[in-house]
């Protein structure tokens, strides 16, 4: 395992500049790529593309059901449609497109999903988007991509585009640290074991994968080995890796920008229900709708913190440690 | 010919540009009654499926398949194929009937409808039915899919065009006024849309549920050329798909005049007979009818 994390971490820069940059430059390469947005391309920076490509860019207006139809039209023409629109509305107003069509009709089309998680943050509730994993990670034939730096949006974008069917690119809005070394080389449907440890493993995906990797820094002081794996890929996930984990680390955090109800960690915890049952924490946000104010700080307050992480790994070590006494008595 | 030979046969293809005769009229409207006939048969057989809307469309199939649609049933999957979006996928019994007598499967398994195993579903699915684009059955879809089709189409520098049929009770939903928004602004010309406005709908008429009238003023005012026809005349069916092919720089809507349960004196402009299943007398009556109402374009 070569050392992927920068160490200080690098410079922070926007995700969504990090993504518009990404899509022009694959299509220069990716003559059948075509965009389209729903009047949010100056949030998202796929205004960019518009610019280098205004041929194969489609503004369709404030209409994310049309948004998804028209895509499946020109996906059918053998194009490969690229939507853009805030992530929370893909999940709720053109869900109904996205199953029939996507998923159930095995459209070529990628979704790509701005504003994630928290990360609009001073828009409020009805912008943030919290349950968008967990609405589409149910429809079958969906692949939900969760970047968590702008290199990781460059090298997975590619790939989002490469893999046949519907896939969900879910991509925050705000500035990110740079995490990863150049060295980094995700695969779709692969987690990425980025620092070892045998005591527990925290599991993170998206802009939570710089704060597991503080929180393992804090833990390590403190003498505990924490495994961290990214899981950029949430579906379809990486459950032979979750039972490896599960296996030699005998407890599992998820930490994920997210409701705690149906994404990461609920995937989680169905594998490990199926497969190789062990103590297990979820951090996300609880089943509640959310608020407005700076970024950092509502992370802070709705649990989506280092130090959250921290407490989570020694509740679930505790349940760990309580496991293997009652083993030790049940065998005596 | 014997009634199982006429629904069992392949039918001719009179080939996409050539002008319509009497003869080519009459033989085309006579199949649109076998074709409900074989529908009826599904359906009864089944005990599932929807009569109404698939008779108010049965002429305009059989026109777009037997005619005007360039396709090759030999080769679903054709890159230059027009496009076809069957928007109001409840009706799919007559989709299924008219892609199968013009050869994208055998028309034997027309018997095999909404069964276990089957390949052709309660609504269409393209993966399962050869001929079939796109899912359908969530109505409204097929104006913006269509949409997205001609642009396709546009941007490859391809003659090939997007026809979509809709049925007038999808006009209640708003994605459908989307994808008109869609199409004029893009000045969509390989984009028709058909829409069939057999004027009921599951709970009621139109004009009850949700007016829609005047609804060719409406697509006017959203920049789309509009042709009205009455949508049982072969004829006018042809005149006004070669008539949308003629039309630069808009989309078209041809505005068909249909009537629901078309074909069966007591099935038509019934609410009831959207989903309705007819038992056996009322099975052999409608038979009787649509045998009738072939035997009319007898030649």
């Amino acid at each position: 395992m070569a050392n992927l994390i920068r160490n200080p971490f690098g410079e922070a820069l926007p995700m969504r500049k990090a993504y518009g940059d990404a899509l022009v430059e694959l299509g220069r390469s990716r003559t059948d790529m075509v965009v389209l947005s729903a009047d949010v391309s100056s949030s998202d920076f796929s205004n960019l593309f518009e610019a280098a490509f205004p041929d194969r860019f489609f503004n369709v207006g404030i209409a994310e059901p049309a948004l998804v139809d028209v895509a499946v039209g020109l996906a059918n023409g053998g194009l490969v449609p690229v939507a853009n629109t805030f992530a929370f509305l893909f999940a709720t107003r053109a869900l109904e497109m996205v199953r029939t069509h996507l998923c159930y009709g095995k459209a070529n089309v990628k979704l790509a999903g701005t504003y994630a998680g928290l990360s609009d943050s001073f828009d409020g509730p009805t912008h943030h988007s919290i349950t968008d994993i967990a609405i589409l990670r149910s429809l079958p034939n969906m692949t939900i991509v969760v970047p968590a730096d702008p290199l990781a949006v460059a090298k997975l974008l590619p790939q989002v585009v490469e893999t046949r069917g519907p896939v969900y690119f879910r991509i925050c809005r705000n500035e990110v640290p740079r995490i990863f070394e150049a060295a980094y080389q995700p695969e779709i449907g692969k987690g990425i074991v980025l620092a070892n440890g045998s005591d527990a493993t925290v599991m993170a995906c998206g802009v939570m994968v710089a704060k597991a990797i503080q929180a393992a820094a804090a833990l390590a002081r403190e003498g505990v080995a924490v495994r961290v794996v990214e899981m950029h890929t949430i579906k379809p996930l990486d459950t032979a890796l979750v039972e490896r984990c599960a296996r030699e680390t005998g407890a599992i955090v998820t930490v994920e920008e997210h409701s705690v109800i149906g994404g990461l960690g609920g995937a989680v915890a169905e594998t490990l229900a199926d497969r190789a049952p062990v103590p297990m924490e979820r951090i996300g946000i609880a089943d509640t709708f959310t608020e407005s104010g700076p970024y950092e700080d509502l992370l802070r307050k709705y649990g989506l913190s280092a130090e959250a992480v921290v407490d989570a790994v020694h509740r679930v070590l505790a349940r760990k440690c309580a496991n293997d006494a009652r083993e030790v008595a049940v065998r005596r | 010919m014997t009634q199982s030979e006429a629904v069992g046969a392949v039918g001719n293809v009179y080939p996409y540009g050539i002008r319509h005769t009497p003869e080519m009229i009459a033989d085309l409207s006579r199949r649109a009654y076998e074709y409900r006939l074989q529908v009826l048969r599904m359906v009864y057989g089944r005990k599932s499926g929807h009569l109404g809307g698939a008779f108010s469309i049965a002429e305009i199939l059989t026109a777009l398949y037997f005619h005007h649609l360039r396709i090759d049933p030999s080769q679903p999957q054709w890159p230059e194929r027009d496009r076809l979006v069957f928007s109001k996928g409840h009706a799919c019994a007559m989709l299924y009937t008219v892609l199968a007598h013009r050869g994208f499967f055998p028309v034997e398994e027309l018997s095999t409808f909404r069964s276990l195993d089957s390949r052709l579903q309660g609504h269409p699915e393209p993966a399962k039915t050869p001929g079939v684009e796109v899912p359908a059955g969530p109505l409204g879809h097929g104006v913006a899919i269509g949409a997205g089709m001609a642009l396709a189409a546009r941007m490859a520098g391809s003659r090939r065009r997007a026809y979509v049929i809709i049925g007038d009770g999808e006009l209640d939903s708003g994605v459908i006024w989307e994808g008109l928004l869609v199409g004029a602004k893009f000045g969509l010309n390989h984009l028709a849309v058909i829409l069939d406005y057999n004027g009921v709908q599951q709970t009621g008429t139109t004009a009850h549920v949700m007016p829609t009238e005047p609804i060719a003023d409406k697509w006017a005012a959203f920049n789309w050329h509009t042709i009205e026809i009455h949508g049982h005349n072969m004829a006018e069916i042809l005149d006004a798909l070669d008539h949308a092919d003629e039309v630069h720089g808009r989309p078209v809507v041809v505005i068909a005049r249909t009537t629901k349960g078309k074909g069966v004196s007591f099935m038509e402009n019934s609410p009831y007979w959207h989903g309705g299943i007819p038992d056996q007398q009322q099975y052999h009556a409608a038979a009787a009818e649509l045998e009738q109402g072939a035997r009319q374009w007898q030649i």
